[in-house]
């Protein structure tokens, strides 16, 4: 236990504080008193082999779960999933969630009055292949409004949920399309201060994986927390 | 090479779409050793309001202490097919509940041995950062005691927000999140 080698900790800035106050629901549930500093430990340094079984040849195309074919804009989504020394994170579960080409999802919270679509559920998961690559194809989400502050919209978006192999490496996240002009006024984007940390939300478009007569290619690499290069033990 | 972790964001209040439909109640179900126990409890925000759109998340050894991954190399078996691993949603009232078996001791740091415990991964709408957390036994009095994570907790009166309490006679555990406020859960940067 003592040769383990542990996960790097995210330089300053490069991920967001539970508490940013003008993102509203984070006020009261944001823990007030610091966080308590902890090796990581076996517990920590592993995670579950987890969802693989159940992932079907056609989970990773959310335009394929309905009888017929969900209206909007039809996109690949494809990338890598890798750690932060440049490693491909292969055989991993990838879950994504989003709203319809309308910016309404199938939730009995989701109040937006925009029409839901049959066709489309907006949830899909795949497994990264041996060379950490991943494919979806869905459609475009469409903005929404919500309630954060007067006249507030979420921009384009699809949740990500992954998790490598520790629960170190776990992450939920959110991915953006290039040239959202929204993106300035979302204080869950900009919850992030580092620039550089935040543009790595924004995916880009991606001529080579767009299909003539089908669909647009967007591309989004994701980085997880990579392992040290030192035993943790021996630092001080 | 050195990448940039992709920073994090908020499950959002549509997670049930996302995160429920790989969802593991039933940890207990692939076991066959150890003893077969039922922790529930309720997740409260700062306001002491329930709150109904949080994922738990649990990780745990099995009954002899080895987890169900090939990166623990611990000689000790593996338990058929128990993964030890389960998530979850809370419900309108914020309550969460789930079945598994309880967990064997496994190494902390150094020539430490940890007393046996259950890795929590809070998720929740208003959190833009998931948290660790953990729940620990309150029949596990003096393996608690030496336990070098508990240890870290300097303040003694915040520790028992990281022990499941046994409801007596009845293999069941009771343990609640509060997010802030008196009995703010003790959450750890890891």
């Amino acid at each position: 236990m003592s040769e383990a080698i542990g996960y790097k900790r995210p330089a300053a800035g490069t991920q967001p504080n539970y508490l940013h106050a003008p993102y509203q629901s984070s006020i009261k549930r944001a823990p007030n008193k610091p966080l308590i500093r902890m090796p990581q430990t076996l517990t920590e340094l592993t995670g579950p082999v987890y969802g693989h079984d159940r992932v079907g040849p056609l989970d990773n195309d959310l335009t394929k779960q309905h009888a017929g074919e969900p209206l909007g804009e039809r996109m690949i989504l494809s990338g890598r999933l890798l750690d932060e020394n440049g490693r491909p994170v292969p055989h991993s579960l990838i879950e994504i969630w989003q709203a319809n080409a309308c910016g309404r999802y199938p939730h009995p919270g989701d109040q937006h009055d925009a029409p839901l679509d049959p066709n489309f559920t907006g949830y899909g998961r795949t497994v990264t292949d041996s060379e950490g690559r991943y494919r979806f194809v869905t459609i475009k989400p469409g903005a929404y409004p919500w309630r954060n502050h007067h006249n507030a919209w979420r921009p384009q978006h699809i949740h990500f949920s992954l998790f490598g192999p520790s629960f170190m490496t776990r992450l939920v996240t959110q991915m953006y399309f290039p040239g959202d002009p929204l993106l300035p006024y979302d204080p869950i984007f900009n919850c992030v201060t580092d620039q550089r940390a935040r543009d790595s939300m924004i995916s880009k478009f991606d001529f080579e994986t767009t299909i003539p007569e089908f669909a647009l290619g967007y591309h989004w690499d994701i980085v997880l927390r990579g392992r040290d290069a030192t035993p943790m033990e021996n630092k001080k | 090479m050195t990448l940039m972790p992709t920073a994090s964001s908020t499950v959002g209040p549509y997670l049930h779409i996302g995160l429920t439909p790989l969802q593991v109640h039933d940890i207990a179900k692939d076991a066959s050793k150890g003893e077969k126990i039922v922790i529930s409890g309720r997740v409260f925000d700062g306001e002491g309001q329930p709150v109904p759109d949080a994922l738990l998340e649990f990780w745990q050894a099995n009954a002899d202490g080895k987890y169900a991954t090939p990166e623990d190399s611990q000689d000790k078996p593996l338990d058929g097919k128990f993964t030890g691993f389960g998530r979850i949603p809370t419900d309108k009232e914020g309550r969460y509940s789930f079945s598994t078996v309880k967990p064997g001791a496994v190494p902390g740091p150094g020539n430490t041995l940890q007393a046996p415990h259950i890795l929590v991964c809070v998720f929740m709408r208003g959190m833009l950062r998931h948290l660790y957390t953990r729940i620990y036994f309150s029949d596990e009095t003096a393996a608690n005691a030496n336990d070098p994570v508990l240890g870290l907790v300097e303040d003694a009166g915040r520790k028992p927000t990281l022990i499941g309490e046994r409801t007596a006679g009845k293999a069941e555990y009771r343990w609640d999140i509060r997010m802030q406020g008196e009995g703010e859960t003790v959450f750890f940067d890891c």
